[in-house]
């Protein structure tokens, strides 16, 4: 890999999961209290943050992480929506609603449906949105999502993509047509889990995957997303990993923003049972522990989890939510749709969770960012 | 143990040869200083000459010669300058210095960045010298430089580290070496760079008009080791604000589920 000047980078590198649990588990109370005072906090203060030892500190977490996140972001929370443009997919992972074996009612929009759709939001006042398919991409490739960013562009002040793992040059050139970041989550960073979830299909490449943010970063995407699918291995070693993976691409790619993704395990088609349990204590403490590691990295809250959670966490360190959520394709627009790749813990509409924003304090902003910034061509 | 571009360094000390009342006095206060990288500028030494009043003075097994750029007004001149030195000298390592004002010496940023390109492509092994701007120095480690050189504060002036907060950011985004370089006056700068984290400073100004040289460099000398020391130690934090205090809000919406 090559920086933008040519320069080779060097690649991520993790050390084993459980070397990652072993440095976690050995924290002890006083790690913990150090990494609550420093001013900056290191990979061995987030290991501290992260362990059982800093639970009895919770709520100092919380209002630390607080007051960082709202010195960085201010009383503000993002607000965008996902639009799921195809189920179809030719992976087979064990927790997923859309994995190749589910017997669902598969589609993909035809560009037409997928505008239609997208001004659905545009109307209900999103102007972020997320572009999301599953791993197809005889169904749904570069071409469709250039042509569809192009027709969006102009409506849309930013356009993301969750999809499959492309080549810089596509990265590239979805950049051109107007899309500025991308989602790309590990799931797990436990390469045994990963193993054994991941059944068939390019995604059941570990390393294969674990490199792709890296790739969106260098090909001169504005924002990278990383992710661990909660409830799959032990969340404190996935939380550490994430602070790593984050800490080598703020290094690699200075250029690029990152947001991490906590998605939950919720109930999907294949019926599958989260391996290890995530509460809503652990999934805060996560969040907390990762604020306090980078004060700038976005931290994403979506539908997944319930009302009173979501309401609950705004002011303390999520910066960005989803609201008004469907995860089927089509699914804005006709109500009757099924073949969803998962079910909603919070189906509010935008307006109630911007008013729920409002009611703590903070404002819900819609747009944030203006497709302007591309119309120079600018490849940087 | 330091190392810039595959070469290892003992000492975090580096020094410079300019402003000395003599060659003996440069040789006995670098000696002292127990530095082993020593920066040389081009227009000062004649290179080519076995008997050149500077170089022929400094033990070469005991110090590493790093040439500078020093009086290069812009890209052009420095790079004409850093060739010549490899052609004669025959070494590629270059403290590169783009200083278009001859009133303050402050380092130009966009020659800097355009000279260092150039010359890492052309195979030079190049430190340059900035002012403490993070953006330029992540700049600078894209295209190649082998470490960054941010200044303390302007060159000569003795004032320390007024740049502390933008070198903070340049140390902790740093992918190479970071030297803070120029301005400090005092040993106590010196080591207050090393606690921050800097892989090493340069000084020169310092031990050079020091009405004893030679204690001087030992005083900076020491001043380094402690500081770095202090550093790998993982000092206490200061207690003033951030006592966690008891949270505005309650975490009761919290399941344990």
């Amino acid at each position: 890999m090559n920086n933008v000047t040519g320069q080779a980078v060097p690649p991520f590198r993790l050390p084993e999961f459980s070397q990652l649990q072993a440095r976690i588990a050995a924290s002890t109370p006083a790690d913990v209290e150090r990494a609550l005072r420093r001013p900056r906090r290191s990979d061995t203060d987030l290991a501290a943050l992260l362990s059982a030892a800093a639970e009895p500190r919770l709520a100092e977490m919380a209002d630390l992480a607080g007051r960082l996140t709202r010195q960085r972001f201010g009383r503000v929370i993002q607000l965008y929506a996902p639009l799921y443009l195809s189920s179809f997919c030719a992976n087979r992972c064990l927790y997923c609603g859309f994995s190749v074996e589910n017997r669902i009612e598969r589609r993909v929009l035809a560009l037409e449906e997928a505008e239609k759709e997208a001004l659905i939001l545009a109307r209900r006042g999103f102007s972020h949105i997320l572009l999301v398919a599953g791993e197809a991409p005889a169904r749904l490739g570069v071409d469709y999502l250039a042509e569809l960013a192009t027709r969006l562009r102009h409506r849309f002040a930013s356009i993301a993509i969750e999809v499959q793992p492309l080549t810089r040059d596509e990265y590239a050139r979805l950049f051109a047509a107007g899309i500025t970041g991308v989602a790309v989550y590990q799931e797990t960073y436990d390469r045994r889990t990963y193993d054994q979830v991941h059944i068939a299909g390019l995604k059941a490449d570990y390393d294969r995957r674990l490199e792709i943010p890296a790739r969106v970063a260098l090909a001169g995407m504005r924002e990278v997303g990383l992710g661990a699918l909660l409830g799959l291995a032990d969340w404190r070693a996935e939380g550490l990993a994430l602070g790593l993976h984050l800490a080598y691409l703020r290094k690699l790619a200075w250029r690029t923003a990152v947001t991490i993704s906590f998605p939950r395990l919720r109930p999907a088609a294949g019926g599958f049972a989260p391996l290890v349990p995530v509460s809503e204590k652990n999934l805060s403490q996560l969040l907390f522990a990762l604020r306090l590691f980078d004060e700038d990295v976005g931290l994403v809250l979506s539908t997944r989890e319930e009302v009173r959670f979501r309401d609950g966490m705004i002011g303390l360190a999520p910066t960005r939510y989803s609201a008004g959520s469907c995860t089927i394709p089509g699914g804005y627009g006709d109500t009757g749709a099924t073949g969803e790749q998962f079910s909603i813990g919070d189906s509010r509409s935008i307006e109630e969770v911007a008013a729920a924003i409002r009611a703590k304090g903070f404002d819900p902003v819609r747009k944030d960012w203006d497709a302007v910034f591309q119309q120079a061509g600018s490849q940087q | 143990m330091l190392n810039i571009a595959g070469r290892n360094f003992r000492s975090r000390l580096f020094t410079g040869t300019g402003k000395f009342s003599s060659a003996a006095v440069m040789r006995a206060a670098l000696e002292a200083s127990g530095s082993e990288m020593v920066t040389v500028a081009l227009r000062r030494v004649d290179l080519a000459d076995p008997a050149d009043d500077i170089m022929s003075v400094l033990d070469r097994e005991r110090f590493f010669f790093l040439p500078n750029t020093s009086g290069a007004r812009d890209a052009a001149e420095a790079v004409r300058l850093a060739k010549l030195a490899r052609a004669v000298g025959g070494t590629n390592w270059l403290k590169l210095e783009v200083t278009p004002d001859p009133r303050t010496l402050l380092p130009d940023p966009v020659e800097t960045l355009k000279a260092t390109e150039q010359l890492v492509a052309d195979g030079f092994v190049v430190l340059p010298y900035i002012n403490a701007d993070p953006i330029l120095a992540l700049r600078l480690q894209d295209v190649g430089a082998a470490a960054v050189m941010p200044l303390g504060s302007p060159i000569g002036t003795n004032q320390g580290l007024q740049t502390r907060l933008q070198v903070e950011i340049i140390i902790e985004q740093a992918r190479v070496p970071v030297v803070v370089d120029a301005g400090l006056g005092l040993p106590s700068h010196a080591a207050e760079a090393m606690e921050l984290g800097a892989d090493a400073v340069l000084v020169n100004t310092a031990i050079a008009v020091a009405s004893d040289p030679v204690m001087m460099a030992r005083a900076f000398a020491a001043a380094v080791d402690a500081g770095r020391l202090a550093y790998e130690a993982g000092p206490g934090e200061r207690r003033s604000q951030a006592e966690a205090s008891s949270p505005v809000q309650g975490l009761d919406f919290l399941r344990d589920e």
